[in-house]
C-alpha cells in the first residue's frame, strides 16, 4: 500500500515538473508549484518525517505561492517564447540526473539500520531524549536543545536574509512613522 | 478585492483558526511536530492572507513596519538573551539545565525560550518580505489575472 501510495504520488511530482516547464502563464506556473510542494510534503509524511513535511507545506506551499504571485504582480504575467530550442539542456540535465541516479546505487537503503546516518549519535540522541529533557518529540530536543548552536546560526541566517530584503526593496528612508511625523 | 464576497466571507473564518493553529504549534512543538519556525509560517501566513484580501493598508495598521523590523531582531535577542541568562546563572552558553532546579524542567524552560525567539523571528521576517513584495505599486490590474 505506501509502494502505491510512494509511487503514484512521484509520478504526480514527475508530472507537475514536467507541467511547469511546459506551461508559459506564470500565474498557472505558481499554483503548479504549490501543488509540487504540497505533494512533496504528502511523501515526506510517508517517509515519517513528519516535521520537514510540515515546513514544506507551510513555507513551500503557503509564503512560496504568496511571494512568487507578489513577484508576478510587480514583473510579468506569462514566460516569453524563447527564440530558438536547443539540446544541450537537455542533455545536461540527463547526464545530471543519470550521474545522480548511479550515485544512489551506493547509498545504504532508505530506512535500513545499517545507514551510517543511523549509527552515529542518532542512537544517542533517541536513548538519552527521555532522560535528559523529557520531552517527546526528539526532533524538537536535537534542534533546540543539543544543537542549540545550530538552531541559532539558523536563526541568524533567516533574521540577516529577512535584513537584506528589507534594505534591497522595501527602502528603509519610506518608513510610515517617519512620513507621519513629516506630516505633523 | 472589494468585489470577491466569498473570498471576503471565508477569510474572515479562516484568519482565527489559522493564527490559532499558529499558536498551537509554537507552544506544542517539543509535543507534536511542528515548532518556531512552522508556528512563524503560520501565523505570518495568517496576517498575510488577511492583507490579500482587505488590503495592506489595513494590515499595516495591526502590524506597522516598524514593528515588524523590530520584531526581526527581537526573536535573535530573545534566543540569544536566553543564553546569556544560562551564563549569567552559572552554566554554559545555551545549557538550559541551570534554569530550574531540575535540570529537564530547565531544559524545558530553554526550548519554551528559545522556539519563541525563532517563531518571533521567523514570523517577523516573512511579514517584512511580504511587505517588501506587496508594498510596492502593482503593474498589474485586478482583472489581468
Amino acid at each position: 500500500m505506501e509502494l502505491v501510495l510512494t509511487s503514484l504520488l512521484f509520478f504526480a511530482l514527475v508530472a507537475t515538473a514536467i507541467a511547469i516547464a511546459l506551461v508559459r502563464r506564470l500565474f498557472a506556473v505558481v499554483m503548479l508549484a504549490g501543488v509540487f510542494s504540497l505533494l512533496a510534503a504528502m511523501l515526506f509524511v510517508l517517509m515519517d518525517a513528519v516535521d520537514v513535511a510540515f515546513t514544506e507545506a507551510a513555507v513551500g506551499a503557503g509564503i512560496s505561492t504568496v511571494l512568487m504571485l507578489g513577484t508576478i504582480a510587480l514583473t510579468a504575467r506569462s514566460e516569453k517564447q524563447p527564440a530558438s530550442y536547443s539540446l544541450v539542456p537537455l542533455v545536461i540535465v540527463v547526464l545530471t540526473g543519470l550521474v545522480l541516479i548511479y550515485g544512489t546505487l551506493d547509498m545504504p537503503n532508505f530506512g535500513s539500520p545499517d545507514a551510517p546516518v543511523q549509527q552515529h549519535v542518532g542512537p544517542d540522541y533517541i536513548r538519552k531524549t527521555p532522560e535528559d529533557i523529557h520531552v517527546p518529540n526528539v526532533v524538537t530536543a536535537v534542534l533546540a536543545s543539543y544543537r542549540g548552536y545550530d538552531t541559532l546560526g539558523e536563526v541568524t541566517v533567516v533574521f540577516t536574509a529577512g535584513l537584506g530584503v528589507i534594505l534591497l526593496i522595501s527602502g528603509l528612508g519610506r518608513r510610515p512613522r517617519r512620513r507621519k511625523r513629516e506630516e505633523d | 478585492m472589494d468585489h470577491h464576497l466569498i473570498l471576503r466571507v471565508i477569510t474572515k473564518i479562516l484568519v482565527a483558526p489559522i493564527l490559532l493553529y499558529g499558536l498551537y504549534v509554537q507552544f506544542h512543538g517539543d509535543f507534536g511536530p511542528g515548532g518556531g519556525f512552522q508556528a512563524g509560517v503560520i501565523f505570518a501566513v495568517g496576517f498575510i492572507l488577511y492583507g490579500i484580501v482587505f488590503g495592506l493598508r489595513r494590515l499595516r495598521q495591526i502590524f506597522p513596519d516598524y514593528v515588524v523590523h523590530r520584531l526581526v531582531a527581537l526573536g535573535v535577542l530573545i534566543y540569544a538573551g536566553t543564553g546569556i541568562v544560562n551564563m549569567a546563572l552559572g552554566g554554559n552558553f545555551l545549557d538550559y539545565n541551570v534554569l530550574a532546579e531540575k535540570g529537564y524542567q530547565g531544559q524545558h524552560w530553554g526550548i519554551i525560550a528559545v522556539e519563541l525567539g525563532v517563531g518571533v523571528t521567523v514570523f517577523g521576517v516573512m511579514m517584512a518580505i511580504f511587505y517588501s513584495f506587496a508594498g510596492r505599486p502593482p503593474s498589474l490590474d485586478d482583472k489581468e489575472w
